[in-house]
């Protein structure tokens, strides 16, 4: 909260993560692959209703990205979504060097921004009152990366990127609302499902 | 002594240097997408890869990174493989044991090994004493290769193992095999 007070103005409302993550979810007709990172966010990426072409990770801190680039990679075909906190993000900024220079035609991104790590107590991060993620995207190379004004708008850059050339970071600001559900943690079940999602394996 | 007049002799028994053999052995099992942190050691072997368009080949800001995308890419069907040096391999207990090994993703990786036989940098030698410690902890598969005549069932059986098994390997490239980074480089 008193991040939000201390940061530069910005036109952008604070919305919600789960909120958001359905009116995704929904918008997802094609098999699109969804790469949720740890903690609130593939929480609510469970709540949002289980999909086989959702990938929940359950460490590995700041690899959505990376994760979500090897599949898209692998299927370029397929869009891949790629679901990361603001804290989980800042430990692997670099990653957004790597994907500007590939420029993945398949690859959506979406930075949940609050600037806390919620999960942990709700301390604030250390970009909280200073730092842009946005404009650290666009400074990264990907240019077409926005901040998201309000749910409508959110859902016009989702639009954007289903049919866009390049990669792009949408970021949303959320509340510091803990994540709704709870994903099961059974690592080898969510990779093997996820395989059975993306037709690379057959069911036993 | 120069570490080309190593690759010399070793070329001179067994025909291929060393990484001629990392490259066609990738090649052989179908692994294309080879992201890296580079290496001294391993600059001949990134330029031959990057040269060829069977492989998908590029740098990435930390080895984690590179971790999180062969495990994506090998979720989605495209084998690949991570190459780094000795300190980038102690940035990934973590991502070792949150992903790669409980999520069962056949991670290869191939480690340029610093901090042994003639390291020059006190650092590079302490952290180097950390790597087996830790692959030993997690009870993963690691080989050090030192010998050229041994290097290709190496690196074909360990490949063919991680995807079989689906689980990862650290082929560790000792300075035996690769004549190592010396000071007057």
């Amino acid at each position: 909260m008193s991040k939000q007070e201390g940061t530069p103005a910005r036109n952008t409302k604070v919305m919600n993560r789960f909120d958001l993550t359905s009116r995704l979810v929904a918008k997802l007709k094609n098999e699109e692959a969804v790469i949720g990172g740890i903690g609130n966010t593939n929480f609510d990426l469970w709540a949002a209703g289980h999909r086989p072409q959702n990938f929940y990770m359950l460490g590995s801190m700041g690899l959505a990205f990376p994760i979500a680039l090897g599949v898209a990679l692998a299927q370029p075909k397929r869009r891949v979504f790629a679901l990361e906190g603001d804290g989980s993000l800042l430990m692997q900024l670099g990653c957004l060097s790597t994907i500007a220079t590939l420029k993945p035609k398949n690859l959506s991104m979406i930075v949940m921004d609050n600037g806390i790590y919620q999960i942990t107590g709700a301390q604030p991060t250390p970009a909280a009152a200073v730092s842009d993620l946005i404009a650290v995207a666009i400074g990264c190379g990907l240019t077409n990366s926005a901040w998201a004004a309000d749910e409508e708008d959110f859902e016009r850059l989702v639009d954007q990127s289903l049919t866009a050339s390049e990669p792009m970071l949408i970021g949303v600001r959320i509340d510091d609302k803990p994540g709704t559900g709870t994903t099961r943690r059974d690592p080898v079940q969510i990779r093997e499902r996820f395989m059975l999602g993306l037709g690379v394996r057959e069911a036993l | 002594m120069a570490a080309a007049d190593e690759q010399t002799s070793q070329m001179a028994l067994g025909g291929r240097a060393w990484h001629e053999v990392v490259l066609q052995t990738l090649k052989r099992n179908d692994i294309r997408l080879v992201p890296y942190v580079p290496d001294r050691v391993l600059t001949t072997l990134i330029k031959d890869i990057h040269a060829d368009p069977f492989f998908t080949t590029f740098p990435t800001a930390r080895e984690e990174e590179a971790v999180g995308i062969v495990s994506g890419a090998w979720m989605g069907g495209l084998r690949g493989a991570v190459l780094m040096q000795t300190s980038g391999f102690a940035t990934l207990a973590n991502v070792l044991a949150s992903l790669a090994i409980p999520y069962q993703i056949p991670l290869i990786m191939f480690v340029s090994e610093r901090g042994t036989l003639g390291e020059f940098n006190y650092g590079q030698s302490l952290v180097c004493r950390t790597m087996r410690p830790v692959l030993d902890s997690l009870a993963m598969e690691h080989h050090t290769a030192t010998r050229l005549d041994e290097f290709e069932f190496i690196v074909d059986r360990s490949i063919k193992q991680a995807l079989t098994t689906q689980a990862p390997v650290a082929l560790i490239l000792s300075p035996l095999l690769t004549g190592g980074k010396v000071f007057d480089k």
